[in-house]
């Protein structure tokens, strides 16, 4: 990104806060910036004005890489059939407890 | 994998939408709903963009320090409103530098609301009370609409929303129980700004060109005259408890709907503040251009210290 100039909106950074320690970092949003440590300024601005977060992630939107919507039944497919990995699927007799 | 006919995925689209799921930014969808999507999206984005400008007009004269960091905080907030929603469509495949070209060229529209000047400080009070009163009910019902990022943003729009109205009818209050020339700049303010407040919905439902599309789409789950009924039971009896009148002399409610009746709202007005013909259309983009031309240093300043540094680490 060496624009200098002309009209720039800069790189595109996903935004991931914690909102309490112990919690996950949760998508929030995104932002522009020029680099990490701007991009993690303005997540501040824009996403914790009202003491929604007790850290935050940026990361640069090209590195994320997804599932394709499209191939998405094939993609979790294997799960699908695999009943014994839930609890459910197991019988416990009458009166055991602390199963 | 098995490639869908276009008719098939169109179905599966729809079918979607009617089970009450999400689109998602990579999901297959129907190119006019991007269209339609991109186009409502930023107009949503400009609109919180250009209206901290009417706003902003006031913070250096706010009359004391609790409003000022009121009015300061609420305007923040909008323009963190613009920025979430520049995000979502930027996600339907738009670039920020386009949408901002939209804007600047005048291609794209903005709420009406405000081509509307704030000439007094009791406008700052009526912006808050009666326009972020009127765009709370559309964005709550926004908040379950079909495209995933928007619904998303309207969420955490509204949770922020509440505030801006409130400090509105606050300013309202102080100023109906102050002397009567306090109470009288209230009341002028009301006058101003109520019909403009009602013209927020937009056209009545017959007239509405894409109402029927994007209630298909589950973007419009209510209609245009439906909210703006639920805005009218709200906020009548806010104003009688100001004690200040509504400028309209039909108003009034009615037993057997439940509903209060009003007026008819002179929608020539209403195109001709489209069309660009409004008190304040010219100076908006005017300022909003030369806030842009004037961050210009800033955002090239941003661009050469993250270059320095990357050279610097290299
Ligand atoms: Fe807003
Ligand atoms: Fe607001």
């Amino acid at each position: 990104m060496t624009t200098q100039g002309k009209d720039n909106q800069w790189l595109l950074w996903e935004v991931f806060v914690q909102s309490k320690s112990g919690q996950p970092h949760k998508h929030v949003g995104s932002v522009h910036a020029p680099d990490a440590e701007m991009a993690l300024l303005n997540a501040r601005d824009t996403y914790t004005r009202r003491n929604e977060g007790t850290s935050v992630w940026v990361v640069p939107a090209q590195s994320i890489t997804a599932s394709t919507p499209e191939e998405v039944g094939a993609f979790f497919d294997p799960a699908f059939d695999k009943v014994y990995r839930h609890p459910t699927f197991y019988n416990v007799p009458e009166g055991v407890k602390y199963l | 994998m098995t490639t869908l006919t276009s008719e098939e995925l169109e179905r599966r689209f729809q079918e979607k939408i009617d089970e009450n799921q999400y689109i998602e930014p990579k999901d297959w969808m129907i190119e006019k709903y991007r269209q339609n999507m991109i186009r409502q999206i930023s107009q949503h984005a400009h609109s919180e963009v250009v209206g901290m400008l009417p706003e902003g007009n006031w913070i250096t004269r706010a009359p004391n320090l609790r409003r000022k960091v009121a009015l300061l905080a609420k305007i923040q907030d909008e323009a963190g409103h613009g920025l979430y929603l520049y995000s979502a469509a930027e996600t339907l495949g738009i670039t920020r530098e386009e949408l901002l070209e939209q804007l600047h060229s005048g291609k794209a529209k903005y709420s009406n609301i405000f081509n509307y000047p704030t000439l007094t400080w009791a406008d700052i009070g009526a912006v808050g009370w009666l326009v972020d009163g009127a765009a709370i009910i559309n964005q709550v019902m926004l908040q379950r609409a079909s495209y995933g990022p928007y619904a998303r943003a309207m969420v955490r729009i509204c949770r922020e929303e509440s505030f801006h109205q409130r400090q509105g009818f606050e300013i309202m209050l102080t100023l109906c129980r102050g002397n009567a020339e306090q109470k009288e700049m209230a009341q002028d303010a009301l006058n101003r700004w109520w019909w403009p407040s009602l013209m927020m919905f937009g056209p009545n439902d017959k007239d509405s060109p894409h109402s029927a599309e994007m209630a298909k789409w589950r973007v419009k789950r209510e209609t245009n005259d439906e909210l703006r009924q639920r805005f009218i039971d709200r906020v009548v009896p806010q104003a009688d408890f100001l004690g200040i009148k509504i400028p309209d002399s039909k108003l009034k409610w009615n037993e057997t709907s439940q509903h209060y009746d009003f007026g008819q709202i002179n929608w020539d007005e209403f195109y001709n503040v489209i069309k660009g013909n409004g008190p304040c259309n010219r100076e908006r983009l005017k300022a909003r251009i030369e806030a842009h031309e004037q961050g210009k240093w800033v955002r090239d300043a941003a661009t050469a210290y993250a270059n320095k540094r990357k050279n610097k680490a290299a």
